[in-house]
């Protein structure tokens, strides 16, 4: 069975694009809407996240339903940090009834890398769990055994590091997403081709979707500083250097160009399924990249 | 062992400043091993709030000291009944049982906590200790290579490492290992990595119904060992 749009454009043979935004510090949703409109039909799907960095925002769930009713295609970034096992069902619930189907299931950052540095970290699940929790929702069941009245389905989906620094680890966990039923994954930012292709050689052996995250980085020091405090990001020094040296104002215009060469060289060598474009404030440029890489590439 | 912090002196100062005549109690077991509530410390905050109230407008106060062996047993709280007898509130410098203990036993004296009781901790080097239990109540050590992921994950997450991990080390703080890998590379070394593909439900809560109570069997005691409600 299908559940969702994105998952019927996963079965095809199509390359796919997805890109996510950032629902805003506050109640003024002015600036995600305009987003919203300016990428939905340009992209497969569009994640949205959820309190991302530990930072306290307008919710995952309210932004996906603002996508839908937009005519955009959501996939619900849902994070274990702050709800436990009663909040994150109720929630799968509302957003199947409303038609949020796609749902990338995550352990969620430490609160200490977030603004809200003295709450309690929930983390009833982790991200394995959440996959199997949608799963038995799925059977017709809660996680207290109870039978429910309306069946859920999702498209289920994970993250996965392939440029780790100790991938071996991160392979297990891989594994064990998938046997938990997540069928398409959002890598963390590529920048070495090389490692998606060796974590592709792994992955292939799954019946399962890859697509590569790409950062549009904007200066050096963007990148630095997601280095020292972004979770599981890994600039390498090559790709700092290169926007390092570039003239003062210029920075994101390299970022675009190394974003698209690394789109297109992933698209034209057919290493995965597609890419996952996180611009991490700076969503207006991502139709500007979308359109730099839809000249056929010699397929 | 529980490890626990002394107050600063100035929140000391604030909860005692009200009564006139305060025992200092001290714990000859954890807290003493720990250097935070044993004999020494007891006389040392002894001295310090007689100088914090020979400086402040309120220089009526009479302290006291007492350490007895254990703040969490009957037997020796029960040594502390005559001392207390004219006294207006205890500064007690032992752990949170330690503290509730003797709330419980003289009702109607006021019990201050002069320590933040901090963690159970493992002693690694001097004035060192690492939190690597925290009574979850559902050992499985032996599943992770007697390294808890429970206690030593900043998420206790069961299913590996999450994708925060650099270097080895953990998201939350870059000083700190990061359990998920340490598990894996001594799972590794003992030939059993077969433990972490494994799928870990969704830990069981119902073990910990707060507060826990443990009935044990033992000599004059007729508990079945369960840890319940």
């Amino acid at each position: 069975m299908v559940n969702s749009l994105f998952e019927e454009k996963l079965n095809s043979s199509e390359f796919l694009i997805t890109t996510e935004i950032g629902p805003p510090k506050g109640a003024d949703i002015s600036e995600m809407l305009y987003l919203i409109d300016l990428l939905k039909d340009k992209v497969d799907a569009i994640n949205v996240t959820d309190n991302q960095s530990s930072v306290m925002r307008y919710p995952s769930l309210g932004g996906c339903l603002l996508v839908k009713e937009h005519g955009g295609e959501p996939i619900l970034q849902m994070t274990c940090r702050d709800r436990n096992r009663l909040a994150l069902q109720a929630d799968l619930l509302f957003a199947y009834s409303r038609g949020i189907t796609n749902v990338l299931c995550l352990t969620g950052d430490s609160i200490g890398v977030g603004d809200h540095k003295e709450a309690k970290p929930v983390f009833d699940a982790d991200s394995v769990q959440l996959l199997k929790m949608i799963h038995t929702l799925e059977s017709g069941k809660d996680m207290g055994g109870n039978d429910l009245k309306g069946i859920p389905g999702f498209c289920k989906g994970a993250t996965v590091n392939p440029e780790a620094d100790v991938i071996a680890p991160q392979l297990i966990k891989f594994d064990k997403k998938v046997e938990a039923g997540a069928c398409f994954f959002q890598t963390q930012g590529i920048f070495d081709v090389a490692a998606l292709r060796r974590f592709m050689q792994y992955a292939t052996r799954f019946k399962v979707h890859i697509l590569a995250g790409i950062i549009v980085l904007s200066s050096a020091r963007m990148a630095k500083f997601m280095n020292e405090n972004i979770p599981g990001i890994i600039v390498p020094q090559n790709i700092i250097d290169e926007l390092a040296n570039v003239e003062k104002g210029k920075g994101l215009k390299k970022g675009i160009e190394i974003a698209i060469r690394t789109i297109k060289a992933i698209r034209e060598e057919k290493i995965c399924r597609g890419v996952h474009i996180m611009a991490i404030g700076n969503e207006r440029v991502v139709p500007e990249i979308i359109e730099a890489i839809k000249v056929p590439s010699p397929l | 062992m529980i490890v626990a912090n002394q107050k600063p002196l100035n929140e000391i100062w604030g909860m005692v400043a009200p009564y006139r005549r305060v025992l200092i109690v001290g714990c000859g077991t954890c807290m003493t091993v720990c250097g935070t509530g044993g004999e020494r410390e007891v006389a040392f905050l002894h001295h310090a709030l007689r100088l914090i109230e020979s400086k402040s407008d309120q220089s009526n106060h009479i302290f006291s000291e007492y350490t007895i062996k254990r703040q969490c047993e009957p037997e020796f709280i029960e040594m502390l009944a005559e001392k207390i007898q004219d006294k207006d509130a205890v500064l007690s410098l032992g752990c949170g049982i330690g503290i509730q203990a003797i709330a419980e036993r003289f009702d109607t004296l006021p019990v201050l906590p002069g320590v933040n009781t901090s963690i159970i901790g493992m002693s690694t080097m001097q004035g060192v200790w690492l939190e690597h239990c925290v009574a979850c109540g559902e050992c499985r050590l032996d599943e992770t290579a007697g390294i808890c992921p429970v206690a030593r994950c900043a998420k206790g997450i069961l299913n590996g490492p999450c994708g925060g991990t650099k270097n080895g080390k953990c998201e939350s703080n870059r000083d700190m290992d990061c359990a998920w890998i340490l598990i894996y590379k001594r799972l590794e070394k003992l030939g059993q990595l077969d433990k972490m593909r494994r799928y870990y439900p969704m830990r069981n809560f119902q073990v910990i119904p707060r507060p826990r109570r443990l009935i044990k069997l033992v000599a004059g005691g007729n508990g079945d060992g369960q840890l319940s409600l």
